[in-house]
């Protein structure tokens, strides 16, 4: 909401805060200062501010009012205009071409003087004629002959309003010559309101926080109205269906009204808080609206009575199926029978809370207005709302909740600024259908539990004054307070949690820099041991060790995008996806089911930005299941790996692509720093990887995961250099539940190893785990270790066979082995491979 | 001149010509040959000894004296030429050595955790030194844990705070803030005293920019206990933000509203970037704004199964990826999930 200076300053003394302290008040009491925006005060002094400040100042010797005694024809244009001016020092013939001063134009001296903005040579203001806001300084310059060098300004040259269609008529009693600043200089805060606090959206209620915050007294308006028509018994009556929709309705009746604009003052309180003014009846309106926070609603009576044919009766009550509504933007609406309304014996006035109809609304020929205020059902009016998908600034109060025993001050305050903008008399008694008061809850509270709840010491007399401030009454009974909750706020509720409401308001007041900084002193929970969460921060350490960056991705995505991990014309699998009601765009529509799909678009993202592309990434995907509410979150692991093994560089030149084998080394290493046993790899078939160069990873007897090459048929889906692509996808729950934190050591061997190597001839068909696992067997306890170092396939081992080369260790744990303890391993190992895979040795 | 005068002088004449040949000598080729002939078998100081038995009997003992400091004084000559010319070609060979150190090194395959994983580290181990422990929640949620038992009823004004996104799904959406886990911890662990923090991704219906983004990281903080006070809220995020943000943090607390806490409270801290003089990243105020934290409301504790009577508590919740864009002064939030290389080679 924006808040003028000048408005707040009629409730509250802030004369001795510059405006760089009041906003710091503002914001340590929970009103939060977005933006301060100058419209003629000077910036507060000091070169450090804390807030963010726009707009002009109007020094008191560039800017004054003056007025303007006559208005004279231009001698060489029809449109521009002479006006003679005192601005209070001497007399000055000003140029300007300002309709609303044409009806003056030639009628001689001005029996009553016009009083205006007057801006001196050298003044720095806003441009009226470039868009937007555009500032110029004023110089001397000659328009048709006439030399002019000063301004009498518009709204938007003083940064105002937008309006730039005459110049400013200030009200009779402006003092010429006195400097503009001091006469309507004003500052414009944009406070963010809270949720909770709808009840400081209105000056009133800002200064009501002000004045708490500063210990200074509210200087409430003066409700008291005039009533001198006749009375309004029997010419209106109130029905109200459902209380519980419509706990109060208010009605006053003003009648010969004049519609004129209201005074200036009033206008440009209007239009700094943002509201465009209309006339004096609407103004009244959103003017006791912005100062109350009570939304009013102005209905032209006569309309009323003829609709009736008679006196009106307003009833509220939901809308009948069918009816419609035009509200008076113009819109037409199909009402829906949850939806409260104002109704009259004839149908439907308007929308209860959100908006008026346009039949019935004030226009420029009404005299007789009759005055809605009313409280409303809070939850009643959001459902309409988001409904029909309309805003307005009553809805927007009465959506969070309005006191209703502001209805009753609303429509005294409105008719008495009725009267006085627009004359007319007000009708005597208001009609008051209050059915359903609010329980303004009593909520008792102790010191004690005040002060350990804060940490702080304050004492019960000085808790019951701080919630005084704010307009609650208390009663203190040694350490205990009770606290009558005020007319005008429904967000404080009964017992626990009533006493936490009034924890917040006493520690706002109170301060929170003045709540001690203390050290956590609560004994230590049970602490958990999560081995997931462990493992899971040492594999991403592992990963990064073995040379991959980390990702973080998002987890929606679009069915389209996730098949593209198959080759074309594969029948992709019928897959159930956690779909997105209201999705920001058709491309992130459900969440995932596939973390490889990730993989690949950011790979393929990357693919011109560097040569060596080696990607993980840790998140889950979801998986909707029948029965369930939620999804499976399911943790997955992707590796991506393209590109070159390492960097290039002048030193080596251009290092090999990578393949299979890196990748395999990358799960390999991470297995074993996570000191994951029993792995093993298996040749297997999946859609979106190369048939031959794929396999399943082992953990015992589970499958954890599928490695391989990319299918040349998926990466031509994607936009991919050259080098082939290789993933890897692990269920992470499954392979941490394999890792171990605890593990065995082995002794480092007393004895010398002793090395050997074997060579031996297989069928092609034969792997070398296989073979490797035969070796182990034949080697028993004291073959420690089995490396692979070549393969040869060549004339001289025959064609469809391979020699594969191991490089064996032997080690006993007890004595130096003997080479003839090692020979004799060494033909146990040959027989059984010749057994088992009828394998020859290599010689 | 006596015989012994001839044999003395022609000894010394012996060294002399060798010296100064040795002079000559600039190779290791030339050195060799220089002490064969000079110090070899057939070299005229090898001659005197080997004619020893030619001379006088007294001269001998005389004789054989001088030539052997003359052998000596040779082969001390010899070694002393031969270190300068080590020295020498040691010179020689370091000074062709001589490599441009200006050259790049070898390039070395360095993998890095994504700078989102490090700040969130960073805060889970200064949390963690206070004893708090990560606790997992789901990133998919229900209505229900993430508004009405945070105390926010459907129809609930400050459910406008969050623009949710909702699933086909009945009562099911995606998480608009790691809270519900909260209600998750309380019900798990009631009712023990809870010092937890819920790291988690987190999404809300925004339109995509450089300032916001629909998935992001949040961290939670959550204290339950029997006499939690306001006051050891404000001094856990003080030491939090000292250890974040460096010792001479400044800190505030400014009032604030969140249906799940009351009081409820804004956490700023003294812009690091400008220290406090204003500048874009704070937006000219000098503050920015951290996280958003209060005393746990009665309802919550409730719904979490703590009597509000008995337990109370407070919680925190920070953006991961806006204090990470503020840390490092990032132009634009979608960085983090584009993994554009050039970005993530920078952490």
């Amino acid at each position: 909401m924006k808040v003028p200076l000048t408005w707040l300053a009629d409730y509250v003394d802030i004369d001795d805060l510059d405006i760089e302290s009041l906003a710091k008040v503002m914001t340590m009491v929970g009103l939060e200062v977005e933006e301060i925006r100058l419209v003629g005060l000077a910036m507060p002094p000091g070169g450090k501010h804390e807030f963010k400040y726009t707009g002009i100042t109007w020094p008191a010797d560039k800017f004054v009012v003056a007025q303007v005694d006559e208005v004279m024809p231009h001698p060489n244009a029809d449109r521009l205009i002479l006006c003679r001016v005192n601005d209070g020092t001497q007399e000055i013939i000003v140029l300007t071409g300002a309709p609303n001063l044409y009806e003056y134009k030639g009628i001689g001296p001005l029996e009553q003087p016009l009083k205006v903005a007057y801006a001196r040579e050298g003044a720095v203001l806003y441009d009226g004629h470039q868009p937007g806001r555009q500032l110029m300084t004023l110089k001397k310059m000659k328009i048709r002959g006439v030399e002019s060098s000063s301004m009498i300004c518009s709204e938007k040259e003083l940064g105002i309003s937008d309006a730039h269609e005459g110049v400013i008529i200030l009200d009779d009693d402006a003092p010429t010559g006195a400097p503009l600043a001091d006469y309507m200089g004003d500052a414009v805060f944009d406070v963010d309101t809270l949720p909770n606090m709808v009840r400081d959206a209105s000056v009133l209620g800002m200064a009501r926080e002000v004045a708490a915050a500063l210990g200074k007294p509210l200087r409430e308006p003066d409700a008291f109205l005039e009533m001198t028509g006749p009375s309004l018994e029997g010419r209106a009556a109130i029905e109200i269906r459902d209380p519980e929709l419509n706990p109060r309705f208010v009605l006053g009746l003003i009648e010969g009204i004049t519609v004129q604009p209201s005074p200036y003052w009033v206008r440009r309180r209007l239009n700094l808080a943002g509201m465009r003014p209309i006339n004096c009846i609407v103004d009244a309106t959103n003017y006791v609206m912005l100062e109350l926070g009570e939304p009013l609603h102005a209905f032209d009576y006569d309309i009323l009575v003829e609709r009736a044919g008679g006196p009106p009766t307003i009833i509220t009550r939901t809308a009948k199926a069918g009816e419609t509504l035009t509200t008076l933007d113009g819109a037409q609406h199909q009402l829906d029978p949850e939806m409260e309304l104002v109704t009259d014996t004839a149908g439907p006035l308007s929308l209860a809370g959100v908006m008026g109809g346009e039949e019935s609304e004030v226009n420029g020929k009404t005299t007789n207005v009759l005055l809605e205020g009313a409280s409303w059902n809070f939850i009643n009016i959001r459902k309409t709302v988001s409904k029909l998908k309309i805003s307005s600034e009553a809805a927007y109060r009465f959506s969070r909740g309005v006191h209703p025993a502001l209805a009753e001050t609303g429509v005294r305050l409105c008719l008495q600024r009725m009267a006085a903008w627009g004359s007319g008399q007000v009708a005597q008694g208001l009609l008051d259908n209050y059915p359903n008061p609010p329980h303004d809850p009593e909520v008792v509270l102790s010191a004690a539990w005040v002060n350990q709840s804060l940490g702080t010491d304050i004492p019960a007399q000085e808790i019951a004054e701080i919630l005084g401030r704010l307009s609650f009454e208390c009663q203190v009974e040694g350490d205990t307070i009770t606290a009558r909750t005020p007319p005008h706020r429904l967000d404080i509720n009964e017992g626990l949690i009533g006493r936490a409401d009034l924890l917040e308001e006493i520690s706002r007041i109170y301060g929170y820099d003045k709540i001690p900084s203390r050290r956590l002193d609560q004994p230590l929970p049970p602490q958990n041991v999560n081995q997931a969460l462990i493992m899971e921060d040492t594999l991403r350490d592992l990963l990064v060790n073995l040379g991959l960056q980390e990702l973080v991705a998002y987890r929606m995505t679009a069915p389209e995008r996730e098949a593209r991990r198959f080759p074309p014309g594969f029948e992709a699998p019928d897959e159930d996806y956690l779909e997105i009601q209201n999705p920001i765009t058709v491309e992130r529509r459900v969440m995932r089911r596939s973390i490889l799909v990730t993989m690949l678009e950011i790979l393929e993202y990357n693919s011109n930005l560097d040569r060596r592309l080696a990607f993980f990434e840790i998140g889950p995907v979801f998986h909707p299941v029948a029965g369930q509410q939620l999804p499976d979150e399911k943790a997955m692991l992707s590796i991506g790996l393209t590109g070159l093994r390492a960097q290039p560089s002048w030193i080596d030149g251009e290092p090999p692509l990578m393949d299979f084998f890196d990748l395999k080394g990358v799960l390999e290493g991470m297995m074993a720093g996570l000191h994951i046993e029993n792995v093993h790899f298996r040749a297997v078939e999946h859609p979106s990887l190369h048939p031959g160069k794929a396999a399943e990873i082992w953990i015992g007897e589970d499958v954890v995961g599928v490695m391989g090459e990319l299918h040349p048929l998926v990466k031509a889906n994607y936009e991919l250099n050259d080098p082939p692509v290789y993933l890897a996808e692990i269920d992470l729950e499954r392979l941490l539940e394999a890792a171990r934190i605890l593990f065995d050591v082995e002794a480092v061997p007393t004895y010398p190893p002793v090395l050997e190597d074997l060579a031996v001839v297989v069928d092609e068909a034969v792997s070398a785990a296989e073979v490797e696992a035969v070796i182990r067997q034949g080697g028993g306890e004291s073959l420690t270790k089995v490396q692979l170092f070549d393969i040869f396939r060549g004339k001289q081992v025959g064609k469809g066979k391979k020699s594969l080369a191991f490089s064996l260790t032997y080690i006993a744990p007890d004595r130096t082995l003997t080479d003839k303890d090692v020979g004799k391993l060494r033909k146990r190992i040959v027989d059984l491979l010749d057994r088992e895979l009828g394998a020859v040795l290599r010689s | 001149m006596t015989d012994k005068e001839t044999h003395l002088a022609n000894l010394e004449q012996i060294q002399k010509d060798a010296l100064a040949a040795l002079a000559d000598v600039a190779d290791a080729d030339a050195l060799e040959a220089w002490r064969v002939a000079h110090l070899g078998r057939s070299s005229a100081v090898m001659g005197v000894f080997s004619s020893m038995g030619t001379l006088d009997k007294e001269l001998r003992p005389l004789m054989g004296k001088t030539a052997n400091e003359v052998r000596q004084a040779l082969e001390g000559a010899l070694e002393e030429k031969r270190q300068l010319m080590e020295a020498d070609a040691l010179k020689q060979a370091l000074e062709t050595e001589k490599l441009d150190v200006t050259l790049p090194g070898r390039p070395v395959t360095r993998g890095r955790l994504h700078p989102l994983t490090q700040v969130l580290r960073r805060i889970i181990q200064i949390f963690g030194d206070m004893g708090f422990q990560v606790y997992p929640s789901p990133e998919v949620e229900t209505d229900d844990y993430n508004f009405t038992y945070l105390n926010m009823p459907p129809y609930h004004p400050a459910r406008d705070m969050w623009d949710t996104f909702y699933t086909k799904q009945e009562g099911v959406l995606l998480r608009t803030h790691t809270s519900p886990g909260q209600i998750r911890v309380m019900r798990a662990r009631a009712p023990e005293p809870i010092r937890v923090i819920l790291p988690g991704a987190t999404m809300r219906y925004e339109q995509l920019s450089a300032r916001s983004e629909i998935e992001f990281a949040q961290v939670e903080v959550l204290v339950v206990g029997e006499r939690v006070s306001f006051a050891e809220l404000k001094g856990t995020l003080d030491d939090f933000a000292r250890r974040l943000f460096g010792e001479e943090a400044r800190t505030r607390l400014r009032p604030s509203h969140f249906p799940f806490t009351e009081p409820s409270a804004e956490f700023d801290v003294g812009c690091f970037v400008c220290e406090g003089e204003g500048c874009p990243v704070c937006k000219e105020t000098g503050w920015l704004e951290i996280l958003g934290c209060g005393m746990v409301h009665p309802v919550v504790l409730e719904y979490g199964g703590y009597d509000p009577a008995v337990y109370s508590g407070f919680a925190a919740g920070m953006g991961i990826d806006r204090s990470t864009l503020m840390r490092y002064r990032i132009d634009d939030i979608r960085h983090f999930r584009n993994n554009d290389v050039r970005f993530l080679r920078q952490f």
